[in-house]
């Protein structure tokens, strides 16, 4: 659906050459793909060496099975990862060669840092994989100790681009309208970084950890409740638990910068039509072309008071900015949608937190209720929901600009035809969907044969198929 | 030598690098598609496999690089070959997804007509994907590709003599180089048909490498003068020397069978071939409408980017030198496959 209202959303864009429908709904489709492999790249790797450190520290041959299994995983997804990231940098310059030819020697930096640390990953993550078997178990730990510090880098350099789209500095224009004197420290550290960067790399943890979690919540569900589940389960999902609320607070001081930086955009979030202070907060809803406001709840005064602590709090209204430098009624009406959907998201998975939470301080054991199983199963998916919908809010809700107030995404575009585009578009979609499909079927054939691999050992009596690097370690569980 | 000229030399070194990665990466995967049937392709498909998978990664990685650094350092360069060649890098784009999912997915993969057909998207995006690469530098090369957002043509700006050139020696030379290194692997798992399989494959492609490169003097010199004058003269005519003896090199070694040196020798005659058509469109980024010099972007910006790359070779150096010992010491190894088969005692083991 989300994905409809995004396609839907290109249809109002008629002041622009008539390629920008297709070429932003290309871009749109493939960060869409891209960024559900973010977390597997950004947060799996640290969730698969905690549990690599927890099988060397007790000698617990489930848990080194589970990580190697995970990096696996972690394996063919980066592999995917790898192509799409690949994709994206072509994309660049076929689609948006305007940006790229003006901008690129101002932002362009940020991905050398991302280039390089990106390479750094993917050796030490092929180190990581193809070395269960044949290296020692601690050289083997400590070469994958680096992958979640240098993920955390790459990550950076992506959201500083990204930030400094929605808060450009650390260039001069000469009287050709052209950058110069280039200060790539305002351009790498732009107002709007941090929160942005701590906002995705909260959800990249949320999202890894729920959807792996998700998976066991499943088995646990269909009665495999052995250590094997359990530990597969407890490790991802404490992890997400942990970040959840801080998500919460990070999110809020996004949002208030937002409000600070981008004022416009902030209205388009909130659905604010005239500046003005006591502005409601509504949950929903749909902005029509005179301002008003149908369906959805409204809380008065509540906009004003998350925006700064007092219903007094003046917030600015979309009619702030001339209608061709703001996004248009049915963008900010996408970008309200995904916004709410997006806390909406949050606040689900923050309660079942609370619910994981509770029950570890009340019996240091996980919850009891299948209920709580059921919400865990989908948490995973429902998580991939809610970093979609972030995605959308911060995409969406910077039109028409590409480089906020510098550049419209009309001016970047690439100077070819409609057709050729809607026509790549067109294979993307069917290449991608392929990959995606192939991707999944993949995994669900890997889990089968775990699960056939695992069912084996247990009725031939044997502890868990488990790397030769446990050896020793398969003894010790033979003699208990 | 100023900033930018420094800048342009990393650009064309990290060209060099991916002709070698990539080549290796792009060439297994063809030999992968020329090994024939079932019977007859699987031990040297099992090699390319086991020899390629764990580094291929890593190889594709040089190709964001080389984008990254052309739009950050010479961005007008970026948005005039993206945009004018376009036709030949989305099929780019598109062939980089399919062959990199191809090869990732049939690893895990059992059925035996679902991994053939994976092999056969696999090795034929291994051709095509270095193919337009190709053409789109000869494309360059031969002055079809104005500045500006979609100025040259569309399709005569990959589809011409010289980018028809390009291609074809960019795929003998990518088989040249994965054949050779192929035979050091086939030494190292101690198989020595493989080796004498893959060495014949070297050595032909490597004297057809040597051909078209002296043949496509004759093709530049109608389609593209300028070019031709700097392969003829200078350091051009150096470097394309050099990589002919280094190809010539490579065949000799192998034929006595002393493999140490040949990896050395096979990434010269390919770094030499680039550096060579580098060297060759001096002063030119884009012959022969825009130098290196007016491409360049901000100097504080090429200064960076200096000290940026100094930082990457400085953490990637060891990490990829880590990557190849373990690599070559055996110390790698497929995890997926064997033992869980072994485990449920699959057929075929």
């Amino acid at each position: 659906m989300m994905l409809g209202s995004v396609l839907a959303d290109g249809a109002v864009l008629a002041d622009g050459p008539s390629q920008l429908l297709p070429a932003r709904e290309q871009m749109a489709f493939t960060l869409m793909v891209h960024v559900i492999l973010v977390p597997f790249g950004v947060a799996l790797p640290l969730i698969t060496l905690v549990m690599n450190y927890l099988g060397l520290r007790r000698k617990d041959p489930v848990a080194i099975q589970l990580a190697r299994r995970w990096s696996t995983v972690m394996a063919i997804q980066f592999a995917v990862g790898a192509v799409t990231g690949t994709v994206l940098s072509l994309e660049f310059g076929l689609l948006w060669p305007g940006l790229m030819g003006k901008w690129g020697d101002v932002f362009g930096i940020a991905f050398g840092i991302e280039g390089w640390a990106f390479f750094l990953e993917a050796i030490l993550v092929a180190i990581y994989i193809y070395g269960w078997k044949r290296m020692s178990p601690r050289a083997h730990f400590l070469v994958g100790l680096p992958i979640p510090i240098v993920a955390l880098v790459g990550a950076f350099s992506i959201l500083s681009v990204n930030a400094w789209m929605n808060t450009p500095q650390g260039f001069e224009l000469d009287s050709a309208g052209n950058p110069t004197n280039v200060d790539i420290t305002q351009v790498l550290f732009t107002p709007i970084l941090a929160p942005q960067y701590l906002h995705m790399i909260a959800a990249a943890y949320m999202v890894a950890g729920y959807l792996v979690a998700s998976v066991y919540a499943v088995g646990w569900l269909r009665g495999r409740r052995d250590r094997y589940h359990r530990l597969g389960f407890l490790v991802p999902f404490t992890v997400a638990a942990i970040v959840t609320p801080l998500q919460f607070m990070i999110g809020d001081a996004l949002a208030r910068q937002v409000f600070q930086e981008q004022p416009v955009k902030f209205a388009a979030m909130e659905i604010v039509w005239e500046t003005g202070p006591d502005q409601p907060e509504y949950l929903f809803g749909r902005l029509q072309p005179d301002g008003s406001i149908d369906g959805g709840i409204r809380i008065p005064g509540l906009d004003s008071f998350l925006a700064g602590f007092s219903r007094d709090t003046v917030v600015k209204g979309l009619t702030e900015a001339p209608a061709a430098d703001r996004p248009s009624i049915r963008e900010a009406n996408i970008t309200h949608f995904a916004f709410d959907t997006m806390v909406g998201v949050g606040t689900v998975l923050l309660g079942l937190a609370f619910w994981f939470g509770l029950a570890w301080v009340r019996r240091r054991d996980m919850p009891r209720s299948r209920w709580f199983y059921r919400c865990a199963a989908l948490a995973g998916v429902v998580s991939v929901v809610g970093l979609e919908a972030g995605w959308i809010t911060a995409e969406v809700g910077r039109q028409p600009w590409v480089v906020y107030n510098e550049m419209k995404v009309a001016e970047a575009v690439t100077d070819i035809g409609a057709g050729p585009i809607w026509t790549s578009f067109a294979v993307v979609v069917v290449i991608y969907s392929l990959v995606v499909w192939a991707f999944l079927s993949v995994l669900l054939k890997m889990k089968l044969r775990w699960r056939h691999a695992d069912a084996e050992t247990a009725r031939a009596g044997l502890p868990p198929d488990i790397p030769q690097q446990a050896v020793p370690v398969e003894r010790d569980e033979v003699a208990r | 030598m100023s900033s930018t000229d420094l800048v342009a030399l990393v650009l064309l070194l990290l060209l060099a690098a991916y002709t070698c990665g990539g080549g290796a990466d792009f060439g297994a995967g063809m030999w992968d598609l020329l090994a024939g049937d079932r019977d007859r392709g699987a031990r040297p498909r099992s090699l390319v496999d086991y020899a390629m998978a764990p580094v291929w990664e890593a190889n594709n990685v040089w190709l964001v690089f080389i984008l990254v650094v052309t739009w950050t350092g010479f961005p007008p360069v970026f948005e005039a070959v993206m945009s004018t060649a376009w036709v030949a890098l989305t099929l780019v784009a598109l062939g980089i997804v399919a062959r990199g999912a191809a090869f990732a997915i049939r690893k895990p993969t059992h059925r035996v007509a679902r991994r053939r057909h994976l092999g056969i998207v696999f090795g034929l995006a291994s051709v095509l994907t270095p193919f337009f690469l190709a053409a789109t530098l000869g494309g360059i090369a031969s002055g079809r590709i104005p500045p500006g957002n979609s100025k040259g043509d569309p399709v005569t700006s990959w589809l011409n003599p010289t980018s028809v050139l390009f291609g074809i020696l960019g795929l003998l030379a990518a088989a040249f180089i994965a054949a050779a290194f192929l035979v050091s692997d086939a030494r190292r798992f101690e198989a020595p048909d493989l080796e004498a399989y893959f060495r014949t494959r070297a050595v032909v492609s490597g004297s057809l490498l040597l051909l078209v490169m002296a043949g496509g003097l004759l093709v530049v010199h109608e389609d593209a003068k300028p070019l031709y004058d700097g392969l003829t003269s200078g350091p051009g005519l150096g470097f394309a020397i050099a990589a002919g003896i280094f190809v010539l090199a490579t065949a000799a070694l192998l034929r006595t069978g002393r493999l140490r040196g040949t990896r050395l020798t096979a990434v010269g005659a390919l770094a030499s071939l680039v550096l060579a058509w580098g060297m060759a469109q001096r002063p030119y980024a884009l012959p022969t409408t825009l130098t290196v010099d007016e491409a360049a972007g901000d100097p504080n910006t090429m200064r960076w980017l200096i000290f940026v790359t100094i930082v990457a070779v400085a953490l990637i150096g060891p990490a990829l030198a880590l990557l190849y010992r373990l690599d070559l010491t055996d110390r790698l190894a497929a995890d997926h496959d064997e033992d869980l088969i072994e485990a449920t005692g699959a057929p075929g083991r």
